[in-house]
């Protein structure tokens, strides 16, 4: 005869400190007004890593489902017309990219710091303001690609191609845009030392997720259009 | 303690009425607004459909009063063509985004999800907050277009390219209708993918220490589940809306053809693809039928559970099959589209998908009925709304095996069979789930008792009221009646208008049955019997909460531990034939699974 009773999984022990109120874990690992951001790294709560992966998940579907309209629509007609992508773009890739590498030297100064390396503590929202203008660069110089297509008479409704080349690149500029809400964000809770490491982290897949979604988005565009 | 002095100031109940009842972050009150919501959209469904029931019976009959709503769809109150299919657009949309989503997924399973896990709240209670709000807007944003020069849409719940993409000249409701239908779907579209991230993070990173996977309760895998599913839908179907409205306003062609003339108009599109609006919507159309039925199906697994004071034959294979429903929800939805056009080979390959869909489905109809079989369950409202549903359940999806098969389909694609098949697979079915989870929860959420004599008589009332609604349509099918026609006018369907008027009285008997239960709900809300903290000697940790309902913290000062499976009942222990989940008191079972 079986019995019920069993000594309970230890599946939160690693996030919940022996208080009460110890449900959620993402209202913890508060950095300490003192500045000594080792103490809160125990309680790293894993809801926002979590959530990061979810909502990703989500951006991805939705440029899948951009994606296979492109490819049905490009079969369904004779109509297609190709054009050659504004050079910018290229330009643009490059601000994009450097600006990820700049974000993760933030990221693990940040990190270290919490760990308790205090040569990291001088500025440590320094490298979060460059990757804040590399960011908002990128998305002035895809304004810049789309003046520079319009230009040539190449508008939304011009043709089915220049149609998937804007609204592509506009859903992408937002996601960008967010992004770049997501690390005023961080930089305000930092220099407020109320930032939570998982925030940190989540921000920085996040924004490196749109690093990979533009260079996949270039090749669809340079290959289909 | 930094961390904790910060952590409590963020727990402060609100004090102001606008923090506490309408820009809450409370999961608690974010469900109750949830199911308002709902519940006014369910009643102006309801209305839509005894207008459009009316109208069939009695096509020239002039409903008093519906000049008001439209004076060129309805001049002295007889319902011209468009307008029918206007209402006819209005239901769907309203029936299966703002009642069948919105209601069992979003409403109960913000409710209940975080207290069954054991958590204090979701994640990320503004965006909870911004999910409502959202799909608040989104609602409303829906209903004005009852009050814009032509109308609503009339192109229905689907809204199939190439009509819904032109604009008026594709008739009343074809402009700013669409416009409207399409910027509201994508804003609840928003919603939804707000509240399945904190639904998806709730469950995985929230839970209560011992409380493994295998220990939630099937209603919240059904919520987890079902998020999951949403996540995927919803995130396709607001890139195709957007497409859509694109193609409205800014004349782009991604779904109108090329050379279409329509009233005698050439239009400026070119070299769309009409099937391709379809595959969008269908990619999600299809795994809503599940977003809508699966909370359904966890919350009468509950139900019955409690009520039968045993568990499932399995817990285990009833979330499998919940999940292979899920994961195969997106390989199906290719047969809403066989006779459109595609490869028959297409069809072939969307075909079998959809008949080994039925497995799952069998299956977890075999555990309720062989669970129930020999038990003593107890008769109320929640477990009579339980049994119903499994029953629409059953008798709807029979019909399914027909559809399944596109030589069959073709035949009945597009007639009231296919009506008949998804009102009481899905729309039925899941509001049967609806009621259950209303009566069944009703006590935890308000602190009072609903009345049960008159629980019991809707149950008669929508039960035998349904059959009567729904199982004609089926054989109005077979005999060529097509669907979305506002009248009979053919010669073969003519003998077929008393089964319409038959229908209709149905219709309109069963709908005024819902005030029962809209009576009982407010009448209980205030005059109700106090509930205890337990009514049904319930064992999940909903019914562990230190008061009714539950403290702004959901459990007070102290989170409780898991020590059970979810549903110990027919044990002997010092509370009765059941052990809590929360409750380390060492009882002999043998119907422990692992």
């Amino acid at each position: 005869m079986a019995t019920t009773v069993h000594e309970p999984p230890q599946i939160d022990s690693h996030r919940l400190p022996e208080t009460s109120h110890s449900g959620n874990g993402g209202w913890r690992n508060l950095v300490p007004a003192d500045g000594d951001l080792r103490l809160v790294q125990h309680y790293s709560p894993p809801a926002s890593s979590t959530a990061i992966w979810v909502v990703l998940f989500a951006i991805t579907m939705m440029f899948a489902a951009f994606t296979s309209a492109l490819v049905v629509r490009k079969g369904a007609s004779l109509d297609w017309r190709h054009f050659t992508l504004p050079s910018i773009l290229y330009f643009n890739t490059v601000l994009l990219l450097v600006s990820s590498v700049t974000l993760e030297v933030s990221r693990r100064r940040v990190a270290a710091f919490m760990g308790g390396l205090r040569s990291q503590a001088e500025r440590p929202a320094r490298w979060l303001y460059v990757t804040l203008t590399f960011g908002l660069l990128f998305v002035a110089g895809q304004y810049i690609a789309w003046r520079q297509l319009s230009a040539q008479g190449l508008f939304l409704a011009t043709n089915p191609s220049s149609s998937f080349f804007y609204v592509l690149t506009a859903a992408h500029a937002l996601h960008i845009l967010g992004g770049l809400g997501g690390i005023v964000f961080v930089i305000r809770k930092l220099n407020k030392s109320v930032l939570r490491r998982s925030t940190l982290d989540a921000t920085a897949r996040y924004w490196h997720f749109m690093d990979v979604l533009w260079v996949y988005l270039l090749l669809l565009l340079w290959m289909k259009l | 303690m930094h961390d904790m002095s910060a952590h409590a100031a963020q727990h402060h109940a609100p004090t102001t009425f606008i923090r506490k009842h309408v820009f809450s972050l409370d999961h608690k009150v974010i469900g109750k607004q949830y199911y308002a919501l709902a519940l006014l959209a369910a009643l102006i469904g309801m209305v839509l459909s005894w207008l459009m029931r009316i109208h069939l019976g009695w096509t020239n009959a002039a409903i008093p009063g519906l000049q008001l709503l439209s004076k060129n769809g309805a001049p002295g109150g007889v319902m011209t063509p468009e307008y029918y299919l206007q209402l006819m657009t209005m239901h769907g949309t309203i029936m299966v985004f703002f009642v069948l989503t919105t209601a069992p997924f979003a409403a109960f399973g913000n409710y209940f999800l975080p207290i069954q896990v054991g958590a204090e709240d979701m994640p990320f209670p503004h965006f909870n907050m911004m999910s409502f709000w959202v799909t608040f807007v989104g609602f409303w944003v829906l209903i004005a277009a009852f009050f814009v020069s032509d109308g609503p849409s009339l192109g229905g719940w689907t809204q199939y390219a190439p009509l819904s993409a032109i604009g008026p000249v594709a008739g009343p409701g074809e402009g700013m209708g669409v416009i409207l239908w399409a910027t509201s779907i994508a804003i609840f579209c928003v919603g939804q993918l707000l509240g399945a991230l904190n639904f998806i993070t709730t469950t995985l990173d929230l839970r209560v220490k011992g409380m493994s996977m295998m220990r939630l309760p099937l209603s919240a895998w059904a919520w987890f589940i079902t998020s999951c599913m949403g996540l995927t839908a919803f995130a396709v179907l607001m890139p195709a809306c957007i497409l859509l409205i694109l193609d409205h306003v800014a004349g782009t062609s991604f779904f109108v053809a090329s050379n279409l003339v329509l009233n005698d108009q050439l239009q400026p599109h070119s070299g769309g693809s009409t099937l391709l609006w379809q595959h969008l919507f269908w990619f999600f159309g299809h795994p809503e039928v599940y977003i809508a039925i699966v909370p359904g199906m966890g919350i009468v697994s509950h139900v019955l559970i409690t009520n039968m004071r045993r568990p499932m034959l399995s817990h285990r294979v009833l979330i499998y099959s919940m999940g292979a429903l899920a994961v195969l929800s997106y390989m199906v939805y290719g047969h809403h589209m066989f006779v459109s056009g595609m490869n028959p080979f297409s069809s072939l390959a969307f075909s079998f998908p959809t008949l080994a869909i039925t497995i799952p489905s069998t299956i977890i109809v075999l555990i309720w009925t062989f669970s129930l079989y020999g038990s003593k369950l107890r008769i109320n409202s929640a477990s009579l709304f339980a049994l119903g549903f499994v029953s629409m359940f059953v008798a709807g999806g029979v019909s399914g095996f027909f559809l399944a098969q596109p030589s069959i389909d073709i035949m009945l694609h597009a007639t009231y069979f296919v009506v008949g098949h998804f009102h009481m697979v899905m729309g039925v079915a899941a509001m049967f789930g609806i009621f259950a989870g209303t009566y069944f929860w009703f006590p935890k959420m308000t602190g009072r008792m609903m009345n049960e004599t008159l629980g019991k008589i809707h149950f008669v009332i929508s039960f035998i009221g349904t059959y009567c609604i729904f199982m004609p349509f089926h054989y109005l099918g077979m005999a060529g009646n097509v669907r979305r026609y506002s009248a009979f006018v053919v010669e073969y369907m003519q003998p077929l208008i008393p089964v319409h008027r038959f229908i209709t009285v149905a219709a309109l008997i069963t709908g005024a049955g819902q005030l029962v239960f809209v009576y009982n709900l407010i009448h209980s809300r205030f005059r109700g019997e106090p509930a205890s903290d337990n009514p049904w000697q319930g064992t999940s940790l909903e019914w562990s909460t230190p008061t009714t309902p539950p403290p702004h913290n959901n459990f007070g000062d102290h989170l409780p531990v898991v020590y059970h499976d979810p549903y110990q009942y027919g044990v002997k222990s010092s509370t009765g034939d059941y052990v809590m989940q929360a409750s380390p008191e060492q009882v002999a079972t043998v119907n422990e699974e692992k």
